[in-house]
């Protein structure tokens, strides 16, 4: 599934949820081509892995403070996490069987 | 929906999406697939020279190119063409999850950024190290950062970052912009917090996490939290190799004047062609023609 989070709710959203299921985050803007790109791709990636995993977008525009705090330089950025930690991430736009391979590899499964 | 087609067009930037717009009018039947919808042009900060609009961003621009494509009812397929095997009337377009057929073929794949060979530059890619200013410069807010290059495309670069950034630093191995535009070059020149170094060459990029300084070929540093490389462009054509075209000493694609390559049914337009000005308003051009030019072959065959 997907969700829109911001600096308020994403230690309750990402976080706390990332210990039960994997939380895919997508930090993006309105101005980037490639989120543009990117962003149908992780909502269809969102919506076949149904409650596997969710797919949780950040715009950075509205909220510097997570920006800032996950040193967000290039966009789009987007981190795997679980557990609470970050454990695995990409910067730019990817074809959609890269995502499904750092899923994979991540142990994130849809089934 | 049948997977054949008169025409498929691989590349969507202004070369393909124009040459859409063409083969649509002319009823052939058209499949655009392309990685990166809008190309390199959607990543201009702005766009001053594409008539009628005086002002407008690369994005917006491209996205007025894609709706006109869509309008007309052209399929546009988002994807990776890996491979084109086969020969005119046969020709086999191979992406990840699927495969085309067509007729014809056009070439519009465009442009990459170049790459440098600045020590540690993959290394901080997404930590400071961006090739696309359009998408980053408002993360540098009060930071310092340099751009690298010289051509209008650095020069752009260092005009949004300036917006944004607490200093600009704009990095020139040459003694000159000459190959920008003057009107560019002018604006830069009075920027306060812009500071211009000719005949200077980054050589590394340092830092812990994240970038922290550049080091230059005569051993000075410079702090910098951004490195924006755009020191130009290389052709695309991975494509171009099993089917045989042929490519000048640079890698872009040889086309006469109808937009035609050396093999028969494929044609090639915009900036991974040989043609020597790179621009958004040459790229349609040369779609455009490719695109007329194929029609009447298409006549004649079946005359």
């Amino acid at each position: 599934m997907e969700i829109e989070v911001n600096d308020e709710n994403f230690d309750k959203e990402v976080i706390e949820k990332s210990k039960q299921v994997p939380v895919l985050v997508d930090f993006w803007a309105p101005w980037c081509p490639p989120c543009r790109m990117l962003s149908p791709i992780l909502t269809k990636i969102g919506k076949n892995f149904g409650d596997k995993l969710i797919v949780a977008k950040l715009n950075v525009d509205e909220n510097p403070e997570k920006s800032r705090e996950y040193g967000i330089m290039g966009i789009p950025s987007v981190k795997l996490f679980k557990n609470g930690e970050i454990i695995d991430e990409f910067v730019g736009a990817q074809p959609e069987n890269n995502i499904l391979r750092m899923l994979e590899r991540n142990g994130v499964k849809n089934e | 929906m049948s997977n054949k087609y008169d025409l498929i067009i691989i590349g969507t930037g202004p070369a393909g999406y124009t040459a859409a717009i063409y083969a649509s009018r002319y009823n052939l039947s058209t499949l655009i697939i392309g990685a990166e919808l809008g190309g390199t042009a959607s990543k201009a900060p702005e766009i001053q020279n594409y008539p009628p609009y005086q002002s407008i961003t690369g994005l917006e621009l491209m996205e007025l190119f894609e709706k006109h494509v869509r309008s007309l009812g052209v399929n546009i397929k988002v994807a990776n063409v890996l491979e084109i095997l086969g020969n005119e009337q046969n020709f086999k377009v191979i992406t990840e999850d699927e495969t085309f057929f067509s007729k014809k073929i056009l070439l519009a794949t465009g442009s990459q950024n170049k790459k440098s060979d600045i020590k540690n530059e993959d290394k901080f890619i997404g930590k400071g190290v961006s090739y696309c200013t359009t998408c980053d410069a408002p993360l540098f807010k009060e930071r310092i950062v340099a751009v690298l290059g010289g051509g209008n495309s650095a020069l752009q670069s260092a005009l949004l970052l300036s917006q944004f950034a607490k200093k600009v630093y704009l990095i020139h191995r040459k003694e000159n912009f000459n190959k920008a535009e003057p009107n560019l070059t002018n604006k830069i020149k009075k920027l306060k917090n812009v500071e211009i170094l000719l005949n200077k060459e980054v050589i590394s990029v340092e830092g812990d996490k994240f970038v922290r300084r550049v080091v230059l070929k005569d051993k000075t540093e410079i702090n910098v939290d951004g490195l924006f490389i755009m020191t130009g462009y290389i052709p695309r054509n991975e494509l171009t190799k099993n089917l045989g075209i042929n490519l000048d000493e640079k890698g872009y694609i040889i086309v006469d004047e109808n937009q035609k390559t050396n093999v028969p049914g494929v044609y090639a337009a915009g900036d991974c062609t040989y043609r020597k000005y790179k621009q958004i308003i040459t790229a349609a051009s040369e779609g455009a023609i490719a695109i007329i030019a194929l029609y009447k072959e298409f006549q004649k065959e079946n005359a």
